[in-house]
């Protein structure tokens, strides 16, 4: 279970985080929601240990990340930012290898190479294996990063926009392959998305933040009300119902 | 797997070749006999300089590789970083404490520098915000021309102008038993860089890329500059610097065996052994029985190559 406590990150004298409190459910798709500069992305690295928090706590399974082990707490929590990395020549193989470096450090096990196809194949990306990343289109170079965590295998899983620049086929694919991650592999997914209408149709739960404090949190069909958008976006969003989904329509 | 073997196989040849050629009549045949003249030249002076070359060409090339894997950067080299700069100056800097009896002191002294350099260097590229790759090694090129400049200036005003700028241009003509050996003392950097290599190409794909594997990004970052910078002094101690060749080699095994330093460590230290091999032959042939300076081959001919390289790639459609 992941828990915060007062967890906040100053940038100079800006609060970028404000001294957050929450306790995320687990086995579940966990979507953050806000603005630009809402702290969305500040927050999820802060737990996922890529950024320095300015005070507070956080627990990862009843224990204070800071007390993990480094290499444990690889095995345990996995996390995707959102920058490219596209001045280096890899394979998707090796990019998905990587993600063993917790369990065998480099020197990879049958049992390794086994997870590393598992996850190459549960991606669908076996045609694509020995190609080289910078090789791919955009949303295929996402897919192998996400097939590294795979493999990589922790219960849980943080994504900070996974589907920025994404055409349509591939954001639906992710989306379905993270619901399928918590569905069949019982993991916890957390990701930062900016289209609402992806949060409404995947997400179980959802937390929205605004200035860096969260101002709603809940089960999905709670959230996705019109009133408790505009307070979260300060704009007017019409929620319909279509097809069993809660759909928004903000565009005019 | 094949182009390795090619590599080995070229590897071979060059340097019968390169132990053959020279001022001094000389065949391979006496040679075998111990105790002749051909014999001598081949232990003192042909062994030596093939020996030299070879660590050289890989040393340097595997600190390019290095640098530029954990960078992130195509056109960090151990010249365009002011690597060898900063070496220079410590060479300098022992010759003004210590005279310049002793190599071992001014390796040291070389080493020391040149790793606080790359550190200074680290901190400014992460400190100065950059929106083009290309500023890396601006400014990594005008750091060391500071750096040069201020050795330039020492060295005039302690009159060791001569004495430094022996160090300026690599030579291999000065290479022979006794002169050379400092360079063995690179084997277990060479070796640790190979421990470390999946860790470096991991550090390569960011900060937070390496945290989420749980590794110890900055500790990786000091041991990967503790390498270069090793390998760069002993090398500019003994032959000294080389330009472009730490730059041109991980290009090229970069375009045709990607990035992932385990796998490619070797096939770059072979590479870079060939090829300085080959440009040291060159550079003896040319103007027979007389030598041309071997960075100036190593420029022309690596420049040439690169830049075909480059065109070849956009034609696949591949970005460099």
């Amino acid at each position: 279970m992941i828990k915060t406590r007062g967890l906040s990150k100053v940038y100079g004298n800006k609060k970028v985080v404000d001294d957050i409190s929450i306790t995320l459910p687990k086995n579940k798709l966990i979507a953050f929601v806000g603005s630009n500069g809402a702290g969305k992305s500040t927050l999820l690295s802060l737990i996922g240990r890529t950024l320095d928090r300015s005070s507070g706590d956080c627990y990862i399974d009843e224990k204070e990340v800071k007390d993990w082990n480094s290499r444990e707490l690889a095995k345990r929590l996995s996390i995707l930012s959102q920058t490219n990395h596209l001045n280096i020549r890899l394979t998707v193989h090796e990019l998905v290898q990587f993600g063993r470096f917790p369990y065998s450090q480099g020197r990879l096990t049958k049992e390794d190479e086994k997870k590393v196809s598992e996850a190459i194949s549960y991606m669908g990306m076996d045609a694509l294996k020995d190609r080289y990343l910078d090789e791919l289109s955009g949303g295929q170079r996402q897919m192998a990063y996400i097939a590294m965590l795979l493999a990589q295998d922790t219960e849980y899983v943080f994504l900070d926009e996974p589907l920025n620049n994404l055409d349509m086929k591939h954001s639906v694919q992710i989306m379905k392959i993270l619901t399928k991650m918590v569905k069949e592999l019982g993991k916890t997914v957390m990701v930062v998305i900016h289209d609402i209408n992806f949060v409404s149709c995947y997400a179980d739960y959802i937390i929205a933040m605004k200035d860096g404090e969260i101002v709603a949190n809940g089960p999905s069909d709670e959230v996705m009300k019109p009133q408790m958008l505009e307070k979260v976006f300060g704009m007017e969003i019409k929620v319909e119902q279509f097809g069993g989904n809660n759909i928004c329509l903000y565009y005019t | 797997m094949k182009k390795r073997n090619v590599f080995i196989i070229i590897l071979i040849i060059a340097s019968i070749i390169s132990v053959m050629l020279g001022a001094q009549d000389f065949s391979l045949k006496k040679a075998l006999v111990i105790g002749s003249a051909d014999n001598q030249l081949l232990i003192y002076s042909r062994i030596p300089r093939l020996l030299a070359v070879l660590v050289t060409g890989a040393g340097l090339s595997i600190s390019g590789k290095i640098m530029q894997t954990m960078t992130g950067n195509r056109f960090v080299s151990p010249t365009t970083a002011g690597t060898m700069e900063w070496c220079k100056f410590g060479i300098l800097l022992s010759i003004l404490f210590f005279g310049g009896q002793s190599m071992m002191m001014k390796m040291m002294f070389a080493f020391i520098i040149a790793l606080l350099g790359s550190l200074l260097f680290v901190q400014l590229l992460q400190r100065i915000p950059l929106k083009s790759p290309v500023m890396v090694p601006l400014i990594g090129l005008m750091l060391g021309n500071v750096v040069s400049s201020l050795t330039a200036y020492v060295a005039f005003q302690y009159d060791l102008v001569q004495n430094i700028s022996s160090w300026l241009q690599g030579n291999f003509s000065l290479v022979v038993k006794g002169r050379y050996e400092l360079l063995y003392l690179g084997i277990p950097f060479v070796i640790l860089a190979y421990l470390y290599a999946k860790k470096f190409t991991i550090a390569g794909m960011g900060e937070s890329f390496a945290k989420n594997l749980g590794l110890n990004y900055k500790f990786i970052t000091i041991v990967g500059f503790v390498i270069v910078a090793f390998l760069a002094s002993i090398i500019t101690v003994s032959v000294g610097s080389i330009a472009f060749l730490g730059l041109i080699i991980p290009n090229i095994i970069s375009i045709y065996f990607g990035d992932d330093l385990k796998h490619t460590l070797f096939d770059t230290a072979l590479l870079g052994g060939i090829f300085l091999l080959f440009c040291d032959i060159l550079s003896r042939i040319i103007v027979y029985p007389y030598e041309v300076s071997v960075s100036v081959i190593v420029s022309v001919l690596g420049g040439a190559i690169f830049l075909f390289l480059l065109f070849q790639k956009n034609k696949e459609g591949g970005t460099v």
